[in-house]
C-alpha cells in the first residue's frame, strides 16, 4: 500500500510540477474567456459591414416602406432609370441597386438586384424579408383585413415546469431553465469526453513510456504490476481533479464576481443614462442578460450537476484509463501500432459522445435512459441527461453498474497490462490481448 | 547460514513456442563473483527475470539463502540492473535514486543519506538537480548503478553492465564491483563479452537455448579446454617447420623465435623441453596455451548447434 501511495505521489507530482501543466490550467479558461468574448463581440456587432442599396421601385409600392437594417439602408431613386443606372450606381457610392419592377400583387416577380459581390445570407434573407412584409401588408390591405386585429389574435405562449428536474422555477424564467439545462448537458458531456480522451491517452502514453525505457522492469521487481497500474492511473486522476477543482473555482470566481459587478453596472447604467444613452444601454442589457443567466442557473439543481461530474468524470475516467493503460502495455516501441489497439476504445466513446446528442433533445427516451445507465457510455449520457432531472432509481442504478464496470475493467486491464508490461520485440494484436485477459493463472 | 546465496534446481519457463529455460540448475556461493555467459537469445534475461521475481518459473525452484524464493519477501535484498536502462528521462536525478530506494523499502532520509555519499563518490553530484535525459549514456549509467546498489542488497543483478561506457567509466564500476564483492555482496554478472568474464569472474555458467551446456570456475574451465597446446620461445630463430612431427609433439606454427607445439596424447611436458635442450636451444620462455573463455565460448555453442542440427535431420529422416 505504501508502495502504490509512492507511485502515485510520483505521478501525480511529476505531472503537476510541469509547466506545462501549470500554463494549460491557467491558459485554457483564458482561451474558453476569449472564446465567448470574440462571440459576443460579433453579436454586439464589432464586425460590422454596411451595406448602402439603391431602390429604383417603379411599383411605388415600396416607398418609405423598407426599413433600414443595422447594416443595410436602403436609398429610394424615385426618377432614375435602371437601365442606365446599372452602370452607376457603383460611382455613387452604392453597394448595389435594388431594382423593383410593376408586378401583380398575386404573383410578385421580376425583383432584380445588381451588385459586383454576391448578397450573403443575412443581407439576402434581410431584403426578401422586406419586400414580403411589404407585400403580405398589402394584400392584407386589398383583402380587407385590419393589421392591427391582427396582431391582437397572435399569442406568446410559455410553458410553467413545476415539478422538472428544475426546481423552483419563478414564472419570470419560465422556459429559460430548458435552454439553461441543454446548455449544461452540452458543456459537461463535452467536458467528460475529451478528459477521458485527453487524460487516457497520457495514462496510456505513461506507461508505454515506462515499457519502452524499461523503467518497467526495475519496477516490476520491486512492485507488484497491479500496484505500478493502478498508481499512474490514480496519480493522473488526481492531475485531471486539481486541474478540474482550479477551473470548478476560478469559474465561480468569475461568475459571483460577475454577479456582484451586475447591480453596479446596472446602477451605473441608470445615472448615465441621460448622458450617454447608447453607450450605457449596452452596459444595462449587459447587466441585465447578466443576473437572467445567474437566475437561470440557480433554478438548475447545481450541486447535484457539480457532485455528479465529479463522480462521472472519476467513474469513467478509471474506467477508460484502465483501458488505455492496458493498451500502453501491450505497445511496443512504436507508438502508432497502438492506434489499432485503441480503436475498440475510442469507438464505444465516440458513439457515446454521439448518443449524448441525442440524449440532450428527448432526455428520456428509451436510448437515452438506456445508455445513461450501461456503464460503457453512461459517464457522457447521464450527464448530458442529469440538468433535465433524472429519477432516483436510475441515477443510483447507473452509479452502481459504473462502480462495478470500472472494478472489472481494472481487472482484465491489470491481467492485460501484467503480461504486456514485459513482452518485448513482438507486435501484439487485439486477439492476443483478449487472451492475456483471460487466461487462468 | 546456507553456503549458496541462491541455488537454482531445473528451472523451466516455455513461452508459447519455444523454451527460454529448459532445466537449468546452477549454485552460487557467498561473496563469489558469477557469470552468466550466452549468446543473445539464449534465456539469459528470462532466467534472471525469474531470479528477480518478476516471471514465474513453470516448473523447478529458486533457493535464495537455502529457503524457497519469495519474491516479496527477498526482493529487498535483491539488486537488479536490467540491460536496457531503467530510468525516467524527465525525472530529475536526485528524485529518481530516492524513488527507486522508497520502492525498494528504503525510507526517505537513509535514502538520501546513502544516496548524497555515491553520487559524490561517482562525481555526479552537480548532476542532482539535473534531468536523467540531459546526461551523457555513461552517466545515465552510473545513475542507474547507484539506484541498483543503494539498499545494499546481498545478491547484485547485472545484465550487460558495461555498455556503452567508455574505458575510465568501465573501470570506475568495475572497481566498485570488486569492492562490493569484498565486502561480501554476491555478484551475478551477465555478458557476452568475454574479456570482461575472464577479468571480473571466478565461476561461469554458460548457456545456449535454454540450456545450460558448462558451468564451474573459470580455471577449471579452462583446464578442461585445454588442447595441450605450448609456446616456446628460443633465443635464435630455430630451423624448424611448421607441420613438422618428433616422437612427443607436432610444431603447429613458426613465428620468428616462437614455436606453438602440439603435445601428442601420453607425453610430458618434460619432453618437448629435452628436445630443444638436446638440439642446444637455449631457451627463454616455455608455457602451456590455455582457452581463453571466448574460445571456450564459441566451441561450446558451436558444438551445441551441431546437435541440434543432426537431431532436427535425424527426425526429418525418420
Amino acid at each position: 500500500m505504501h508502495k502504490t501511495w509512492l507511485i502515485i505521489q510520483r505521478e501525480y507530482l511529476s505531472r503537476v510540477k510541469k509547466k506545462s501543466f501549470i500554463i494549460l490550467t491557467l491558459l485554457v479558461p483564458l482561451i474558453i474567456a476569449a472564446f465567448i468574448g470574440i462571440q459576443i463581440f460579433l453579436v454586439t456587432g464589432g464586425n460590422k459591414e454596411t451595406q448602402h442599396i439603391a431602390v429604383i421601385d417603379e411599383s411605388g409600392m415600396f416607398s418609405g416602406k423598407l426599413k433600414d437594417g443595422q447594416q443595410l439602408f436602403f436609398t429610394f431613386l424615385g426618377d432614375k432609370s435602371p437601365q442606365t443606372f446599372v452602370t452607376q450606381y457603383e460611382k455613387t457610392g452604392y453597394n448595389g441597386l435594388l431594382v423593383i419592377p410593376r408586378f401583380d400583387l398575386n404573383n410578385p416577380d421580376g425583383f432584380v438586384y445588381y451588385s459586383k459581390h454576391q448578397l450573403g445570407l443575412g443581407p439576402y434573407a434581410y431584403i426578401t424579408g422586406r419586400l414580403n412584409n411589404v407585400i403580405e401588408d398589402q394584400r392584407m390591405i386589398a383583402a380587407g383585413i385590419d393589421k392591427e386585429k391582427l396582431a391582437g389574435v397572435k399569442a406568446d405562449v410559455s410553458l410553467l415546469q413545476p415539478g422538472a428536474g428544475a426546481s423552483g422555477q419563478s414564472k419570470d424564467n419560465t422556459g429559460y431553465a430548458t435552454y439553461a439545462s441543454t446548455a449544461v448537458g452540452y458543456i459537461c458531456g463535452f467536458f467528460i469526453y475529451f478528459i477521458l480522451l485527453i487524460y487516457g491517452t497520457q495514462v496510456m502514453r505513461g506507461v508505454a513510456e515506462e515499457k519502452t525505457n524499461r523503467i518497467a522492469e526495475v519496477l516490476v521487481s520491486s512492485v507488484k504490476p497491479f500496484q505500478m497500474m493502478i498508481g499512474k492511473v490514480v496519480g493522473i486522476a488526481g492531475v485531471g481533479l486539481t486541474q478540474f477543482l482550479i477551473w470548478i473555482f476560478l469559474g465561480l470566481m468569475v461568475f459571483f464576481a460577475l454577479g456582484s459587478l451586475a447591480p453596479s453596472l446596472a446602477h451605473q447604467a441608470g445615472n448615465l443614462q441621460q448622458m450617454q444613452q447608447m453607450g450605457s444601454a449596452g452596459n444595462a442589457r449587459i447587466a441585465e442578460a447578466m443576473s437572467k443567466v445567474q437566475d437561470v442557473i440557480l433554478l438548475l439543481p447545481v450541486t447535484e450537476i457539480i457532485l455528479c461530474f465529479l463522480f462521472y468524470f472519476l467513474g469513467g475516467y478509471l474506467l477508460y484509463a484502465a483501458l488505455f493503460a492496458a493498451v500502453g502495455s501491450a505497445v511496443d516501441q512504436d507508438m502508432t501500432e497502438s492506434q489499432a489497439l485503441t480503436l475498440p476504445i475510442t469507438m464505444p466513446l465516440v458513439i457515446s459522445f454521439l448518443i449524448m446528442f441525442n440524449a440532450i433533445q428527448q432526455p428520456n427516451s428509451p436510448l437515452a435512459v438506456f445508455c445513461s445507465i450501461f456503464p460503457v457510455s453512461s459517464p457522457l449520457v447521464m450527464m448530458a441527461r442529469i440538468p433535465f432531472g433524472v429519477p432516483w432509481w436510475q441515477l443510483a442504478l447507473s452509479i452502481l453498474l459504473l462502480i462495478v464496470g470500472i472494478l472489472l475493467t481494472i481487472w482484465i486491464a491489470g491481467k492485460i497490462y501484467r503480461t504486456g508490461i514485459l513482452m518485448y520485440g513482438k507486435k501484439v494484436t487485439l486477439k492476443e490481448l483478449g487472451r492475456w485477459a483471460f487466461r487462468k493463472e | 547460514m546456507a553456503k549458496n546465496i541462491l541455488s537454482v534446481r531445473h528451472l523451466k519457463k516455455y513461452f508459447e513456442a519455444h523454451k527460454a529455460v529448459d532445466d537449468i540448475s546452477f549454485d552460487i556461493s557467498k561473496g563469489n563473483i558469477f557469470g552468466l555467459l550466452g549468446p543473445n537469445g539464449a534465456g539469459k534475461t528470462t532466467l534472471l527475470r525469474m531470479i528477480t521475481g518478476i516471471f514465474y518459473p513453470d516448473e523447478g525452484e529458486i533457493l535464495f539463502n537455502g529457503a524457497p524464493f519469495i519474491a516479496t519477501k527477498d526482493i529487498s535484498r535483491i539488486g537488479y540492473m536490467p540491460e536496457e536502462r531503467g530510468l525516467y528521462k524527465k525525472m530529475k536525478i536526485g528524485e529518481q535514486i530516492l524513488y527507486l530506494a522508497q520502492l525498494r523499502g528504503m525510507s526517505y532520509t537513509e535514502a538520501r543519506q546513502k544516496a548524497l555519499f555515491w553520487v559524490k563518490k561517482f562525481e555526479l553530484y552537480s548532476w542532482w538537480n539535473k534531468k536523467v535525459g540531459d546526461l551523457s549514456k555513461g552517466m545515465q549509467q552510473k545513475v542507474q548503478f547507484i539506484s541498483t546498489i543503494l539498499h545494499e542488497p546481498h545478491l547484485l543483478i547485472l545484465d550487460e553492465p558495461f555498455s556503452g561506457l567508455d574505458p575510465i567509466n568501465t573501470n570506475i564500476i568495475k572497481e566498485e564491483i570488486f569492492d562490493l564483492a569484498k565486502k561480501g555482496t554476491t555478484i551475478i554478472f551477465s555478458t557476452h563479452r568475454m574479456e570482461q568474464v575472464e577479468e571480473i569472474c571466478r565461476n561461469i555458467v554458460l548457456v545456449n537455448k535454454g540450456r545450460k551446456i558448462l558451468d564451474g570456475p573459470i580455471d577449471q574451465i579452462k583446464q578442461d579446454f585445454k588442447k595441450h597446446e605450448f609456446s616456446v620461445t628460443l633465443a635464435e630463430i630455430p630451423e624448424e617447420i611448421p607441420g613438422r612431427e618428433t616422437g612427443s609433439f607436432l610444431i603447429e606454427k613458426v613465428q620468428g623465435q616462437t614455436l606453438i607445439i602440439k603435445l601428442k596424447e601420453g607425453k610430458s611436458n618434460n619432453e618437448v623441453l629435452q628436445y630443444f635442450m638436446q638440439k642446444g636451444y637455449t631457451i627463454h620462455n616455455f608455457r602451456e596455451i590455455l582457452p581463453s573463455i571466448n574460445e571456450v565460448f564459441i566451441e561450446c555453442v558451436e558444438a551445441t548447434s551441431r546437435e541440434d542440427e543432426s537431431q532436427f535431420i535425424q527426425q526429418a529422416v525418420a
